[in-house]
Order: structure tokens, then C-alpha cells, then sequence
């Protein structure tokens, strides 16, 4: 467990760092070639993870940010992804309410200060039953009533089972969000404080950026890392490995370091999934927090009673 | 003798210019429409955030006000349609008043819930993308039709009244004959053109009450297609639409009284008419009542987990004054009043007509906002603003100037065209003398 703790650190730190380096860069070809004539090597060298899997060192000069890869069409955005079947897998054994996941997400999706896309609930279900933290997001319902009530299709369920919403569209009534039972939608009550780069961008359904005034906001799974085979942001950022994203399909989830058969996972912890009386059929299960990894302290509790 | 008394009823009814009382009237509802579009121009620019209402009380009382715009506005097809398709002929002077009170309410029904979108300035995709499986879509559709046929339902008994007012002309301005030529110059009242009218509106009174249905069951059903607790109920059709019938007949009451005494109307509105509207509202009120019971005591007699912290906010908690206030004006005290004989005189009945409306306003209220607060999940990681509701100033400016918008297009109706039906009442003492003799 511990060294699986270590390496995944690692991966993490040069992970972050593979993705400001150029694309391509592997050992077999020098990509900087051509860039090397007018860059001065600083001397202060720094490791990254090449696509092959290698870790390599490079000098920080080299770095480049990646250009924005063109995103994909409202059409290709309202399909999704052929073949797919995402799903996300909470271990509740292992939060403990660290909201890393929440911070990341709130910062690449840009999201309006005090508003949350994960919120993290300290759960008790009966008065003798222990508590526990329990991370929500969008279920990204397969009986979607957000979708079922929308009148103008600005969300929408893709192939790949994810729920998305086209802020180009959406016409601000929130029914949406009356009909969605965990609460999960926000709305941008004003104009979102953006800095003038993002707020320039043309809104995308899979990056869900840049919000917009007068529409509804929520998680969006977030497709576009999987288009590039990366994970969601909340999935990289729990330094727990709470969070396990994958594909139905293929069977496996993984949160980075460790990677499932989804199928077994769910049979051996008796996974679950919230309100399955109400029929909407969540992608998303929760694992029951048994031979927790941490003791359970609301922190938030022992402030608010102060 | 008979053309006598058919010039004092022409002179009565015609349409009278404004004293100053009325004058005072208008002006005062002009400013509060005004204050209401100052509020929304602030909306427009600053965003929803200027209303209290957060990601959790997403619908507030403008939707409260339009739920309870649709419901006034069905008794255009009450008074009109059911009473006049049962041959109730008492309530011939009170078919106007009942359908300008429908298309205005409906008016500001459509207005209102503009007012609430994020993005009004997309309402088009509501056409270019609307997807039949929204109960937002069937809202659009029922009440859009809705308001053709209360228009038309207005607009084809006036066309007799229109011919009469043009031959009268003294005591009208120019443009408002030009006005009413080109509204109904083509009137000739031949017995053709009288048969078809009473054919296309026998046509319209069958239509109108499917349509006046659906207009409010959609509207339950925005909420009762949802899972929440409060709102997740197969009641709820029943309960608006006895709602609806209640207010909108408490809306007619108090429009029969003002009119009455302000326009002269005492031997057209009789006592009579209080007496039975007074009887009318007990048997709606009584109605409205057994829904109550029936949407309340039933989930508190099993007080299912979810249910319960609802339940208990409306009972004993933090909603119990309005609650409570609700029920008591809107169909307790009316009731009181109006069961005795006593009570069914005009300024009597009109007291309960005020209590209704006001009881049914907040009644509305009730509805929408407290199902908001109790979601499944407790509410987590959000400001603490966003755990309470109470509406902001912009939010009671447009609401209240959306309800003196309503009241101001009645008001300008009746200035212009005659509130009572002229031609009807003549037809009708024709007719009543004919029997005597
Ligand atoms: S969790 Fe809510 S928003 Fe997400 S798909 Fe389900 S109903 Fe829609
Ligand atoms: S708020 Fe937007 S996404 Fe939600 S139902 Fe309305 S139009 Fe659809």
C-alpha cells in the first residue's frame, strides 16, 4: 500500500508537468530540435512522464505549454464518444473529506466562487449507524429526469452515458433543476468573474467552459480528458484514490495508481448506488465505507457549534 | 315603452370616462408597473442574482405568481363556459368580467414566466429546439391556445355592443370610433351573422374547458413530474384546478363589487348575483378544501422520512404562519362569511373575494418555495444565503407590477369597451318579457 502511495505521488507531480511539455516528446526523437537554436538551456532540469511511460529529465526551458487541442463540434460534443460507457466508482472507505477533488474541479471548470459542482456530505443514515463522508457529483443518470424535463435539449444524454449541457442553448428556466433529486445543478445567478481569456473562449459542452450568465451548471465527467485519455480532474486530485473512473465497457476503473474490474469491485464491496428507488439509474456507485482508512472528524461541525 | 328601457340600459352600460377616483387608480397602478420594469431592467443587466432566490430555492415567487396568474385566468372558462353550456342565465352580465380577467391573467402568466428565464433573450429556441417530452412545452402550447379562445370568447359577443356604440357615438373621441369600426365595422347584426356567432361561440365554450383544464393540470404537473417530496403527488391536478376555480371566482366577486359601485351598475349586478357567487365560492372553497385535506393528511398520517421535514415546516415550523394564513383566508373565513345569507351581500361577499385572492396569492407561495428547501440530500457546501429565501425587493417590485399590469389592462378594457354585455342583457329582457306575457 505504501509504495503504491509513493509511486503514485510521483506520477501525479510529473504527470502535471508531462502536460505543459510539448506533445510528442519521447526519447526516440528529439523534439526540441528545432527549438533548441533559440533557447538557452537554464540549467535547472526537471522530470516528466513521457508518453511511452518513461520518466525522462529535461531542461525547464524547454517547456512549452501545449496548445489548446481544437475542440470538438456541439455535434461531435452532443454524441459523445463511440464505444463507451462511462462510470465513476466512490470508495467511501477511503475519504475523508480532504475536498481536493472539489478544488480542482472548481478551478479548471472555473466555477463561481462559494458554488460547488462535488460537494462532499457528512452522512449518517440512522441515529446508531456511523458516519461518513460521501462525495456527490452529477450521477449522470441513465433515466436522466434533468434531460426528461429540459424543453429545448440543452441537456442532453450522449452515447457514452454522460449528461452534458449546452450553455449556448439553455434558456435558464431550471426546471432541470427541480427535477434533478441530488441536488446537484447550480445556476449562474450572475455574470461568472472570468478572466477575459476564458470568457473569450466559445463555450464547449465537454469542458463546460466558459459559464455563462443565466444558464445551469453541473459536472460534465469531464469528456474531454477522456478524450485525450487522461482522467477527470476530481480523479487525479484525491490524494486518497477515492474516486475510480472508467469504462463499463472495458470493465475497469482505475483513480491512477490502482486499477479495478469494475464488475468485481462492485460484487466483492457490495457497491451501490444513491436513490435507486427513484429509478434514474446513477453511473455512479459508492462502495460502503467499511475498515475505513480514516477516522471520521467534522471539522466543519466543531466550527459552526464555536 | 320597450325602446325606452332598452335606451337606459345602452346609456347605462356604456362605457364611462374616468372620475377622479379612477384617474387616481390608474395612475397609482401605472407607477407600479413602471417601479416593476425599472426592477427588471435591473435583472436584464445584473443577472437572476438580484432576486433571492439561489441554486437551491430555484423557483421563487415568480413562479408562485405565475401559478397563480394561470389559476385566476380559469375562470374565464367557468363563467363563461361550464355556467353558460348548463344554461345558467344569472350569469350573463358577469361573462365579460370573467374573460377579461382570463386574458389578462394569462397575459401576464406568459410575461411572468419571461421574467423568470435566465436567458430570456432565447426564448425562440423554445420553438426552434422545444422537445415534446417537457411539461414546459405542453405549458406553451395549452396556454398559448388558451388565450386565442378566451380572445375570441371576448371578442365575438362584443361585436353586437361594438355596432351599438358606433351608432350611439356621442360621449367617444374620434380615434376610439375609428377604433371600434376597425375592430367590428363589419357587424351588421343580421340574423346570419347572429347565428353564426352563437354557433361559433356554443363551439368555443365546448373547447375552452379541455383547454382551461390542461392549462392548469401542465402546471401541476411542472412540479408534480418532479420527485421532490411536496410536490411528487398524483393529487395534483385535481387540487390546482379546484384551487384555480376558487380564486378565479373570488377574483370575479371582487371585480363584480368594484364595478358595481363605481360604474352604477346596481340593477344590472344585483343582490341576487352576490347571493349566488357567494354560493358558488362555498361550494368551491368547500372543494378546494377536501384537496387540501387529501394532499396534506395522507403523507402525514405515514410521514415518510422525506416527507416529514416538509411537513413539519408547514405544520409547526418555519412556514406554519403562512401555512396556516393560507388555509384561513383563502377558504376558512370565506366560507364563514358566505354561508350565511347575510353574508352573501355584496360588501360582505366582497370581503371574502379580497380574502380569497389574497389567501390564494400566498397559498401559491406555499406550494412552490418549501418543497425547494427540503430536498433529498441536506444542502451542503453552499453559502449560507443559499439555505433561506426571502424574495428581494426587485422580486416584489415585478411581482406586484405584474399584478397591477393585470389589473390595469382590465381597467383600460372596461373604460373602452362596455363590461357588461349590452346586446346580451337586451336579448335577455326581450326574451324574459316575452315569457312573462
Ligand atoms: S444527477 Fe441530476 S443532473 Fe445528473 S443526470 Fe441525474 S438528474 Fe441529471
Ligand atoms: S435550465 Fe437550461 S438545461 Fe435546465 S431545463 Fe432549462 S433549458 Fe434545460
Amino acid at each position: 500500500m505504501n509504495t503504491n502511495d509513493n509511486s503514485r505521488r510521483e506520477f501525479l507531480a510529473t504527470g502535471l508537468l508531462a502536460g505543459l511539455a510539448l506533445a510528442g516528446c519521447s526519447t526516440k526523437k528529439n523534439p526540441f530540435d528545432e527549438l533548441a537554436n533559440d533557447v538557452k538551456p537554464s540549467g535547472e532540469m526537471v522530470k516528466l512522464l513521457s508518453v511511452d511511460g518513461e520518466v525522462i529529465e529535461i531542461d525547464k526551458a524547454f517547456l512549452k505549454p501545449v496548445p489548446d487541442l481544437p475542440q470538438v463540434s456541439n455535434e461531435a460534443a452532443r454524441m459523445g464518444i463511440a464505444g463507451k460507457k462511462f462510470v465513476m466508482v466512490i470508495d467511501l472507505a477511503r475519504c475523508k473529506s480532504l475536498k481536493k477533488c472539489q478544488s480542482a474541479c472548481n478551478h479548471m471548470h472555473h466555477i463561481h466562487p462559494g458554488q460547488n459542482w462535488i460537494k462532499v456530505y457528512p452522512m449518517q443514515d440512522a441515529e446508531h449507524t456511523a458516519p461518513y463522508w460521501q462525495p456527490t457529483t452529477c450521477m449522470h443518470c441513465d433515466e436522466p429526469p434533468c434531460v426528461k424535463v429540459c424543453p429545448v435539449d440543452a441537456t442532453f444524454k450522449r452515447q457514452d452515458g454522460i449528461v452534458l449541457i449546452d450553455s449556448d442553448r439553455c434558456i435558464g428556466c431550471r426546471f432541470c433543476m427541480a427535477a434533478c433529486p441530488y441536488s446537484t445543478r447550480v445556476f449562474n445567478w450572475e455574470e461568472p468573474s472570468l478572466e477575459k481569456e476564458i470568457a473569450d473562449k466559445p463555450y464547449s459542452c465537454e469542458t463546460s467552459v466558459p459559464q455563462k450568465m443565466g444558464t445551469v451548471g453541473k459536472c460534465d465527467f469531464c469528456p474531454d480528458m477522456a478524450r485525450k485519455g487522461e482522467l477527470p480532474h476530481c480523479v487525479s486530485a484525491c490524494p486518497n484514490g477515492v474516486f475510480l473512473f472508467g469504462d463499463m465497457l472495458e470493465d475497469t476503473v482505475t483513480n491512477g495508481a490502482e486499477t479495478f474490474r469494475f464488475s468485481d469491485l462492485i460484487k466483492d464491496k457490495a457497491g451501490y448506488r444513491l436513490m435507486e428507488d427513484l429509478g434514474t439509474k446513477p453511473s455512479f456507485y459508492y462502495l460502503p465505507p467499511v475498515g475505513r482508512n480514516f477516522p471520521f472528524e467534522n471539522n466543519e461541525k466543531k466550527e459552526a457549534t464555536k | 315603452m320597450e325602446q325606452l328601457a332598452k335606451q337606459k340600459i345602452i346609456q347605462d352600460l356604456l362605457p364611462q370616462k374616468f372620475g377622479k377616483q379612477g384617474k387616481i387608480w390608474v395612475a397609482g397602478l401605472i407607477v407600479l408597473c413602471i417601479i416593476g420594469v425599472v426592477a427588471y431592467i435591473r435583472q436584464l443587466s445584473k443577472g437572476l442574482v438580484v432576486t433571492g432566490m439561489r441554486d437551491y430555492v430555484s423557483w421563487g415567487i415568480y413562479i408562485s405568481n405565475f401559478v397563480f396568474f394561470v389559476a385566476i385566468s380559469l375562470v374565464g372558462s367557468l363563467i363563461t363556459a361550464v355556467l353558460r353550456l348548463t344554461n345558467v342565465h344569472w350569469s350573463t352580465p358577469l361573462t365579460r368580467i370573467a374573460e377579461i380577467i382570463a386574458v389578462s391573467a394569462i397575459t401576464f402568466a406568459s410575461l411572468i414566466i419571461i421574467v423568470d428565464m435566465g436567458r430570456p433573450e432565447r426564448f425562440y429556441n423554445l420553438f426552434l429546439h422545444g422537445r415534446l417530452q417537457s411539461p414546459i412545452i405542453w405549458d406553451v402550447i395549452v396556454i398559448t391556445t388558451y388565450f386565442f379562445i378566451s380572445i375570441l370568447l371576448l371578442y365575438f359577443p362584443l361585436l353586437p355592443d361594438l355596432k351599438i356604440m358606433l351608432e350611439v357615438k356621442k360621449g367617444f373621441s374620434k380615434g376610439m370610433l375609428k377604433f371600434y369600426s376597425y375592430l367590428g365595422s363589419f357587424w351588421k347584426h343580421t340574423p346570419g351573422q347572429i347565428k353564426l356567432s352563437e354557433k361559433a361561440i356554443g363551439i368555443l365554450a365546448v373547447t375552452i374547458i379541455p383547454v382551461a383544464f390542461s392549462i392548469h393540470t401542465v402546471t401541476s404537473w411542472l412540479f408534480a413530474t418532479t420527485y421532490r417530496p411536496g410536490w411528487d403527488s398524483t393529487n395534483f391536478g385535481a387540487y390546482f384546478i379546484s384551487g384555480a376555480f376558487l380564486v378565479g371566482a373570488g377574483g370575479v366577486v371582487v371585480a363584480m363589487y368594484v364595478f358595481r359601485s363605481h360604474y352604477n351598475l346596481k340593477e344590472y349586478i344585483t343582490y341576487d348575483h352576490f347571493d349566488k357567487m357567494g354560493k358558488v365560492l362555498v361550494m368551491l372553497a368547500l372543494l378546494y378544501l377536501y384537496f387540501n385535506v387529501n394532499e396534506f393528511l395522507v403523507p402525514a398520517f405515514k410521514m415518510k422520512k422525506p416527507e416529514e421535514e416538509h411537513l413539519r415546516g408547514l405544520f409547526t415550523g418555519e412556514f406554519a404562519p403562512i401555512f396556516w394564513f393560507a388555509i384561513t383566508t383563502s377558504m376558512l373565513v370565506p366560507i364563514l362569511i358566505l354561508i350565511t345569507k347575510k353574508g352573501r351581500r355584496p360588501f360582505p361577499a366582497f370581503i371574502a373575494g379580497v380574502l380569497v385572492v389574497i389567501g390564494s396569492w400566498f397559498k401559491r407561495y406555499i406550494i412552490v418555495t418549501p418543497t425547494l428547501l427540503h430536498p433529498f440530500l441536506p444542502m451542503q457546501d453552499v453559502p449560507a444565503n443559499y439555505k433561506h429565501y426571502f424574495p428581494t425587493w426587485e422580486e416584489w417590485a415585478i411581482a406586484i407590477g405584474s399584478l397591477a399590469g393585470a389589473l390595469l389592462v382590465i381597467t383600460i378594457f372596461a373604460r373602452i369597451f362596455p363590461i357588461i354585455p349590452i346586446q346580451e342583457t337586451i336579448t335577455e329582457k326581450e326574451e324574459h318579457e316575452k315569457a312573462l306575457s
